[in-house]
């Protein structure tokens, strides 16, 4: 190819570019169709990765509640069924109105777009606040793992109320908390992100990013947070629900 | 060869009389592990000597020089065939005359006799059954099946006779079993092979193998006068297990007597063997160990009690065929634990003293007043 | 000795005017790029860094080891030695070498794309490599960590006092980075080859990072929260590992080799990637069975995924699960074997030249193939009794990863070299480091299979006085493979400013890197590639000679 047929493809595709691409595609996407491809893949690609991340603690607890049954039934009878379920209510709300801002953003709602993520936000923190609100039970009760662990609270999980499970089975409720800690913990963290992502979305969507065509961003993550909210569907039952009976 | 420096001379005269590459073989399973080592280089050698032909010789006869035109060939569905069936069916046999080696070598007979081993950072403690205590070292007798009980104090650490091919992780928090038949007096390697801080290449120890007639004048020499079962006696009395566990009818707890190797029923309906590790976790864990027809209110011993004690109170409770023993703790005051809370009575939990009390095997029976369940901390 | 080295005209041979090395200039420019070539060539700077750094430690550990006497350092600062360097080798070496460098640098261009889909994200894993490399170095600064590169509960959870919870957290850092550079390599190809690039005509470089890749993505999260679980084990006591407390240290393990297994294969498929194209273009022919070695990458990947407990056969594994992971090794070693004899068999009948990526990958071939086969001594079972936590391992896993992974990471550095400097290497210097580093290491590594065999374990300060030669004859080898790792180091920055023009193409290579300038434009390509042609297509390259692009500008 000769220095004259590459000047003038060179204009031409500086031509070319100043037309029809728009500001949002990156100049090594070719089309605004792989670029959106690309990001959404690897938004999933990443999401699998949080998959296996969880993984390692799911395994933990896999082998720890088959080992220790009574400890882990007993522990999580003492944690906070109003909360916890409260929790998953407003974790699930919140997935709501986080795929309505996705659909707010499509129809270039910019309005209800904001209305939207203000909405996950506040949601957001309503959880965070909830689960501090456990949290700091659980100091009280003595129930973090460490030094200051107490085995008071922990009975037979046959219902038998009043009887103390024995301090050897007792002592592995340590173990559940730990689980418990490490899994909300890290699973707050991802909210404390998400939260964090939100309100920079919501700052760039009040300046109208979003709304005009480009909601690549907004569906990315809306993945995200439906993922948070996913293993949180998962930890709830595993943590609050090991063999609840209803109070009589 | 006086032109040769001294040392370089020196030097080589070692390494020629003294280069090995094999430790001697002197347990029975040596010889097949090392035909089988055979087996593996020999397969090797020839999978490398063939890829080596091919490079060698493809490389001279289609130099550029020879070949200056390649000929593009996309492949052959045949040779594919060819070179994966074959290394396969080879990795096949390696894969079967392993795993049959490590069966045998880690499914001990039952007729092996059994020592107990506890490593710690940074040292192996060997607990013969008749009382001998041996740090570093390890005698045993050729010619008759031997059986390693091991655990570990504090970390992972492994237990390792190259010149007997055998190898195990010893592990805390539960026994893992090694056995092998020394084939050789001599004086072997023993390494610690699991890295365990600091002085881990100090954790080696010597495994002396004796002519049977050798074993027992040791065995006589070295005792320390009370057997392994004589000590777990004494403990088993002094924590109090024969208020429970007094093999009367009616007891609070199982009758222990030829419990060793029987099938028990658990409450929640398994069935289990009860072995070492059954006996053992029995004591840290009662609770998960409860058996069926008896209440779960056992307390647990987790941090009273040292492996050696544990290890003392299993050989113990291996060797009860009958209650006479657990009868005479009983009413012999000699064995009566020195002070109050022996008395079978539910313990309050929170108040028990963990003394960590490391019950040395030679210890005088305790007649101090200290407070708690045990002697006083080592 | 004949060539196939095709340089310009060196009395006008000039760089091309505009590269991606000038484009802008300015440290900035540097250091807030997307240009996936530039970030390439970061790398290569922090990488060769931490590997001159563990290499420094694997040579005061042959130094203590000449006598049997721990006599040069103290048995903690030994434990500190070998720790470093198997964690710097392993994390900040290995898992990047090929990826990150080479990798960053010729996959996009290799499916004919104007960069990797997330040159951003790409950025952000140079820069988490750094932060990596800080942290474990200044957990190296503040005294060390002395848990070995895998850190075993619950030594290192309970036992030590030294800097883990840093260390641990400097490995979970360049785990992300690994993980963003996989998550990287497999949008981009999945999503942004050229038109008329199917899968099957992707140069085999590609699919080999394509495996690695799919490993790098799913294996490496569960290593970053095990790091985790350590780390707050260490911190609050808790007793998720500790037998005391009802914990399970064989979960840690576990864990750990759940993605330490992979690892290794994340390690290995980049180096046989490049390997693949070495000997491809040394013997001007197509890879003798492109889709079996296609398709063994992807099986190395899957099957790599379901063996990690072959590392703990000994540590109290049920013998029946110990008989399913056997099992499954030998089945992962059979790929690999398909891999080695695919690559000789393309020797045959073709035009072959020994340049010294040849040599580096003739290296590899012989050096992985013994490496491999001491793979299969160990998955077998009662041999591992013997040979496990024995020189034999460390024998092993050096020859896989020195002598396979170091040798095609350096076969890929001096091939791809002239493509990203546009300058030659000095080829008498670079064979005779070639020859140097084969020779170096045999003498190493191999007395250490002897020395496993005899019962001489790893990581140990001091060993019984038998030994002692052998560890001479390995402490020898070491000073001669320094030597041969050094003289690259130096030639290397020689050529930068003297180095022979090298032109878009001088070892007539097929690949659409090779038809674009040396060194390439930042955008890669003027215009889209259509691709037509199969890869290694030597006659198609045959017709195109007269129209290849030359300088631009």
């Amino acid at each position: 190819m000769d220095s004259q047929t590459v000047a003038v493809r060179q204009q031409a595709e500086v031509a070319h570019h100043e037309g029809a691409h728009p500001y949002y595609l990156r100049h090594h996407f070719e089309t605004v169709e792989q670029q959106k491809e690309a990001v959404s893949f690897g938004m999933w690609l990443f999401l699998l990765t949080e998959i296996m991340f969880f993984g390692g603690l799911f395994m933990a607890y896999l082998l720890y509640r088959n080992w220790y049954y009574d400890a882990f039934v007993s522990a999580s009878n003492t944690l906070g069924i109003g909360l916890g379920t409260t929790n998953t209510a407003v974790l699930i709300v919140s997935s709501f109105t986080m795929a309505m801002g996705v659909y707010c953003a499509e129809m270039r709602n910019k309005r209800g777009l904001l209305l939207s993520l203000s909405a996950t936000i506040l949601l957001g923190l309503v959880f965070l606040g909830i689960k501090t609100i456990e949290y700091h039970d659980k100091y009280t009760e003595h129930h973090i793992p460490g030094a200051s662990f107490s085995i008071e609270d922990f009975v037979h999980p046959q219902d038998k109320r009043d009887v103390a499970l024995a301090p050897d089975v007792a002592q592995h409720a340590q173990i559940f908390f730990f689980l418990y800690f490490a899994m909300t913990g890290m699973h707050a963290l991802h909210m404390v992100i998400g939260i964090s992502i939100l309100f920079a979305l919501l700052y760039r969507a009040s300046k109208g990013a979003y709304t005009s065509g480009h909601t690549s961003t907004i569906d990315n993550f809306g993945l995200y947070w439906h993922f948070v909210d996913i293993v949180w569907i998962f930890l709830f039952p595993l943590l609050y629900l090991i063999s609840r009976h209803p109070l009589h | 060869m006086h032109f040769f420096s001294p040392v370089l001379w020196q030097f080589l005269v070692k390494w020629l009389t003294e280069f090995a590459l094999f430790p001697p073989q002197a347990s029975a399973i040596a010889p097949y592990m090392d035909a089988f080592y055979f087996f593996l280089l020999l397969i090797s050698l020839v999978g490398l000597v063939l890829v080596g032909l091919m490079v060698g010789t493809f490389s001279i006869m289609f130099r550029k020089e020879k070949n200056p035109q390649a000929t593009h060939i996309e492949g052959s569905t045949l040779l594919e065939a060819t070179w994966t069936i074959i290394p396969l069916a080879l990795f096949m046999v390696c894969f079967v005359w392993g795993a049959l080696l490590y069966f045998r070598i880690y499914n001990p007979p039952t007729n092996a006799m059994n020592i107990y081993i506890v490593g710690k950072q940074w040292m192996w403690k060997a607990e013969h059954p008749g009382g001998q205590h041996e740090i570093n070292a390890l005698h045993i007798p050729v010619g008759r099946n031997v059986q390693l009980t091991m655990i570990s104090q504090d970390v992972f650490h492994s237990f390792s006779i190259p010149a007997f091919r055998v190898k195990r992780e010893v592990i805390p928090g539960r026994y893992s079993t090694v056995w092998f038949r020394a084939t050789q007096p001599g004086t072997y390697h023993l390494f610690c092979t699991q890295y365990c801080g600091t002085l881990h290449s100090s954790m080696i120890g010597d495994i002396v193998a004796m002519s049977p007639d050798d074993y027992e004048k040791w065995t006589a020499g070295s005792t320390s006068g009370q057997s392994l079962a004589q000590n777990g006696e004494r403990l088993y009395a002094s924590l109090g297990c024969n208020s429970c566990h007094s093999g009367t009818a009616g007891a609070r707890g199982p009758n222990l007597a030829g419990i060793y190797r029987s099938k028990v029923t658990l409450e929640g309906g398994r069935t289990v063997t009860a072995d070492d590790e059954f006996l053992r976790g029995s004591i840290l864990n009662p609770t998960t160990h409860a058996m069926a027809g008896y209440a779960p209110i056992m307390p647990t011993y987790q941090g009273q009690v040292s492996e050696e004690g544990l290890i003392a109170l299993v050989e113990y409770i291996k060797g009860l065929n009958n209650n006479d023993r657990i009868h005479q703790t009983l009413n012999d005051s000699n064995f009566s634990p020195s002070q109050a809370g022996a008395t079978g009575a539910a313990p309050n939990y929170r108040s028990r003293q963990l003394t960590g009390a490391d019950q040395m095997p030679d210890a005088k029976p305790d007649t101090s007043s200290s407070k708690g369940m045990g002697p006083s901390p080592q | 000795m004949s060539t196939i080295v095709r340089l310009p005209n060196q009395q006008d041979a000039t760089l091309p005017k505009r590269s991606y090395l000038n484009s802008e200039y300015g440290l900035k420019s540097w250091l807030l790029t997307g240009d996936h070539k530039r970030i390439a060539i970061l790398y290569l700077i922090s990488i060769t860094f931490f590997f001159f750094l563990g290499g420094a430690f694997a040579g005061l550990i042959r130094l203590e080891l000449l006598t049997p006497m721990p006599d040069l350092v103290s048995s903690d600062t030994y434990n500190k030695l070998f720790s470093a360097h198997g964690i710097i080798m392993v994390f900040l070496f290995l898992v990047p070498s090929v990826p990150a460098t080479v990798g960053n640098f010729v996959l996009p261009i290799m499916v004919g794309a104007r960069d990797l889909a997330f040159p951003k994200v790409n950025l952000l894993s140079w820069y988490l490599y750094m932060v990596a490399g800080i942290v474990i170095l200044s957990s190296l600064i503040l005294g060390g960590v002395d848990t070995g590169w895998t850190f075993t509960t619950p030594l290192s959870t309970h036992y030590l006092n030294t800097h883990v919870i840093t260390a641990a957290m400097g490995v979970f850092i360049a785990g992300f980075s690994s993980i963003f550079t996989g998550l990287n390599f497999i949008v981009t190809t999945h999503r942004m080859r050229a038109p008329g690039m199917t899968w099957f005509r992707l140069p085999l470089f590609v699919w080999s990072h394509y495996a690695a890749s799919i490993l790098m993505v799913l294996g490496t999260p569960v290593l970053a929260i095990t790091l985790v679980l350590v780390a707050l084990e260490r911190a609050f006591g808790i007793g998720v590992f500790d037998p005391t407390k009802g914990g399970d240290p064989l979960l840690f393990q576990h864990l750990f080799w759940f993605y330490s297994h992979p690892a290794v294969y994340i390690m290995i498929l980049p180096g046989m990637g490049v390997i693949s194209e070495v000997i491809s273009t040394f013997s001007r022919k197509r890879v003798f069975g492109y889709t079996a070695v296609a398709f063994s990458s992807v099986a190395i990947a899957v099957f790599g995924f379901f063996v990690w407990a072959h590392h703990m056969f000994i540590m109290g594994v049920s013998n029946y699960s110990a008989l399913v992971f056997s099992l499954l090794t030998m089945l992962v070693a059979v790929p690999s074997a398909i891999k080695i004899f695919n690559w000789a068999a393309t020797l045959y009948k073709g035009s072959i030249t020994f340049e010294t990526p040849m040599l580096y990958a003739f290296g590899f071939m012989g050096l992985f193939t013994i490496g491999g086969l001491t793979g299969v001594f160990l998955g077998s079972l009662g041999m591992d009794i013997h040979l496990t936590e024995t020189y034999f391992i460390v024998a092993h896993f050096h020859f896989v990863m020195v002598g396979g992974m170091l040798m095609a990471y350096l076969a890929g550095v001096h091939f791809w070299w002239p493509k990203m400097t546009g300058r030659m290497y000095p080829e008498g210097l670079s064979k005779l480091a070639a020859v140097t580093t084969f020779i170096g290491f045999i003498l190493t590594f191999f007395p250490q299979f002897v020395l496993g065999y005899l019962g001489m374990p790893r990581r140990y300060h001091a060993y019984p006085p038998e030994f002692q030669v052998l560890n001479v004859l390995s402490t020898a080898g070491a000073t001669v493979l320094g030597i041969g790792y050094l003289l690259p180091m130096i030639y290397m920055t020689w050529s930068l400013k003297y180095g022979a023009i090298a032109g878009s193409n001088p070892w007539q290579a097929t690949g659409l890197e090779w038809q674009i300038q040396s060194p390439p434009p930042t955008e890669n390509f003027i215009e889209t590639p259509i691709v037509d042609y199969e890869a290694y297509d030597y006659d198609w390259l045959a017709n195109k000679t007269p129209h290849e692009v030359t300088t631009v500008g």
